[in-house]
């Protein structure tokens, strides 16, 4: 590669403190006061680096730590350890007004195009709101215009800047969180489920416009999603998260195609398809709570292929011949 | 074969002020014995509404305007809400998308169950746990005897469904009705939960009727499908024929706008959004959206039909 990545994450961590107040803490144990503190370890060391122009996927089950890890990379919530770089300049530790910059060329579309908006503003109030307040020097006019050129761009008519979001579908109010995201121009966008309150024909149409937009301005995106069919046919590349940790990053066509961790492989196996039989890698056991994170490799209660080695050490990702990056024992022994 | 239930006809208002809103029109379909039925439509399509209906658990302000709904030699549709009572949760079970709202919170798993089993059979108690813990072990919950005595939150969410399907086995139905019984789980769980369904109608000879907005689903798990839009059926036919060589534009559409389906970047998207019921256009509710849509369409609603690939389906266009 060579290049620098346009955002680079490096051993982020993230823990959120859930043990309450100091007198929630407090226990009696074998007739002494002790304090016990709960931690969910949402993301734990996880390295990735997003080049330009890119779609980077991030796909797992719920709780895996996929919109955690989003939320940190925005800035949302401050990494408890690890760095993030932004073409080449670190980012996390940035606070108030040195940050703003950043602020402007990374934007993020949420979920729920429903909760996302604020229902007593007007389209026109939510999409001025960021360029007033990024971009004072532009007049009235210009400020006007570009909101016209977006929702332009999105495909709302530019008529309906005085409606409020309840008068639009679901569908359109994603656009309008879109149009939202593209005002200030950035130029990256991390997309958390952006499609996933969406009916079957609508998110086909959200999807296109995502796509098309990419096209037009160069943007790179992060993209959350537990739509594997979704992520598959958006990505260049996708990383695989289970319980806060990175299983395996891969090239789209390289992991669907040859999925190498255990995981990966029964996660793809699962995926109802049409024409496709029923046969599916049977896994045992529930997904572990993030509270107490397992020892050693975090699938191994679940793996098929688990030995005492699994149990107890923590698999290292490594990058393979085919260029996935993948964290296994059994992959790096040969013997999966 | 012969026939367990057979829809025919089946309209579902909702009332209001002055006129009523039309949720399911004039649905038929019918499902035979150990038969499994997908309903597959979009949100807003009638597919809950239709599955409801059926065990007539519409309420106020919706009610069943036209059609009957036959069961056992019976029309579930006429029934009273004593005799109603009778076959729901019992004939007839059904099973809901959210686990965590279904059971209640504050009972034990076994409380819930040995309910379930006094209203409908004449047992003791001791007998009621037995079958409870019988139908725990079809589920493949461990350790029965011990489960039965916690409380839902000590579950996760793919084990809750399994014990809501365990409950909805206590009364050896001949149907179970399925609303998005998976949605809420994640795709690994959802792929259990299904495996787990598709053995129980195939070892209980139970009927299915799947409801979900997922066609990947619907193709792997039933025999039949009937594909919704705007409150009617649109297509009806063998799963298989219906996901391979779909006729109605809109499950050609539907179909197509899968991911999976798209051949270059783009994905194939069907214009426009499904219509609120207040304002389902004159004709067939499709036409503003269809690429086919001329003349009849505009005019005149289409009838389910068989069309020449041996499917039934609704539309003026095709042959």
């Amino acid at each position: 590669m060579g290049k620098t990545p346009l955002l680079h994450i490096q051993n982020v961590v993230k823990h959120f403190d859930i043990s309450g107040g100091l007198l929630d803490q407090l226990a009696f144990s074998g007739g002494k006061i002790v304090r016990n503190r709960s931690v969910v370890h949402a993301v734990n060391n996880v390295s990735l680096d997003i080049m330009e122009g890119e779609t980077l996927s991030v796909v797992g089950e719920s709780g895996c730590g996929k919109s955690t890890l989003a939320r940190v990379v925005i800035g949302l919530y401050p990494p408890t350890a690890g760095e993030i770089h932004y073409r080449g300049q670190r980012m996390d530790n940035l606070q108030g007004t040195a940050r703003r910059p950043f602020r402007t060329k990374a934007q993020m579309v949420f979920q729920d195009p429903y909760a996302s908006l604020n229902p007593r503003m007007r389209v026109r109030q939510i999409l001025e709101e960021p360029v007033r307040f990024h971009k004072p020097e532009l007049s009235g006019d210009q400020v006007r215009e570009k909101i016209a050129e977006v929702m332009d761009q999105v495909g709302i008519n530019p008529v309906w800047a005085e409606r409020y979001p309840h008068e639009f579908s679901g569908g359109q109010r994603q656009r309008i969180s879109i149009a939202r995201a593209l005002v200030l121009d950035p130029e990256f966008i991390v997309a958390d489920e952006p499609i996933s309150a969406l009916d079957v024909s609508i998110q086909a149409q959200v999807l296109n416009l995502m796509m098309d937009l990419q096209e037009q301005r160069n943007l790179t995106y992060l993209f959350i999603s537990h739509d594997l069919s979704v992520v598959e046919h958006i990505s260049d590349r996708v990383a695989v998260l289970y319980l806060g940790t990175l299983c395996e990053l891969a090239t789209s066509e390289e992991l669907f195609e040859n999925p190498r961790h255990p995981y990966t492989k029964a996660l793809l196996s699962a995926i109802p398809r049409i024409g496709k039989g029923f046969q599916h890698i049977k896994l045992s056991g529930d997904v572990p709570t993030p509270i107490k994170l397992p020892t050693g490799c975090v699938f191994h209660g679940r793996c098929p292929n688990a030995n005492d080695r699994c149990r107890q050490e923590v698999p290292v990702a490594r990058t393979l011949e085919s260029g996935s990056v993948v964290a296994c024992h059994g992959v790096e022994e040969g013997r999966i | 074969m012969d026939t367990l239930l057979d829809v025919r006809n089946l309209t579902v208002k909702f009332a209001l002020r002055d006129s009523a809103l039309t949720a399911v029109n004039n649905v038929s379909f019918t499902l035979n014995r150990g038969e499994r039925l997908g309903l597959v439509g979009e949100s807003g399509a009638g597919k809950s509404v239709t599955g409801f209906s059926i065990i007539n658990l519409v309420s106020k302000p919706g009610f069943i305007a036209d059609g009957s709904v036959w069961f056992d030699g019976r029309d579930l549709a006429t029934l009273s809400q004593e005799e109603m009572r009778k076959v729901r949760g019992n004939r007839i079970s059904m099973i809901f998308q959210d686990p965590m709202m279904t059971l209640n919170p504050v009972l034990t798993i076994g409380t819930q169950m040995v309910e379930t089993v006094l209203a409908h059979r004449n047992v003791s108690k001791a007998e009621a746990e037995a079958i409870a813990m019988d139908k725990l072990r079809k589920v493949y919950i461990n350790s029965p005897e011990k489960r039965l005595k916690q409380y839902p939150h000590e579950f996760s969410g793919g084990m809750r469904q399994r014990i809501v399907i365990a409950i909805a086995l206590l009364t050896d139905p001949a149907l179970i009705i399925a609303d998005e019984p998976t949605t809420a789980l994640d795709v690994t769980i959802q792929a259990e939960i299904m495996d787990l369904l598709l053995e129980l109608c195939r070892t209980e000879d139970m009927g299915l009727i799947l409801i979900t907005h997922d066609l990947g689903v619907v193709s792997q798990v039933t025999q039949k499908v009937a594909v919704m839009y705007a409150g009617s059926i649109v297509e009806l036919g063998e799963t298989e024929q219906v996901c391979s060589n779909p006729q109605h534009p809109y499950t050609r559409g539907l179909i197509a706008a899968l991911p999976e389906a798209a051949t270059g970047s783009r994905l194939n998207q069907i214009p426009g959004s499904m219509p609120n019921l207040a304002e389902i256009p004159v004709g067939c509710a499709f036409n503003n959206r269809c690429e086919l849509g001329k003349g009849a369409c505009f005019t005149t609603v289409p009838q389910l039909e068989r069309k020449q690939s041996g499917v039934f389906a609704a539309c003026h266009e095709l042959e």
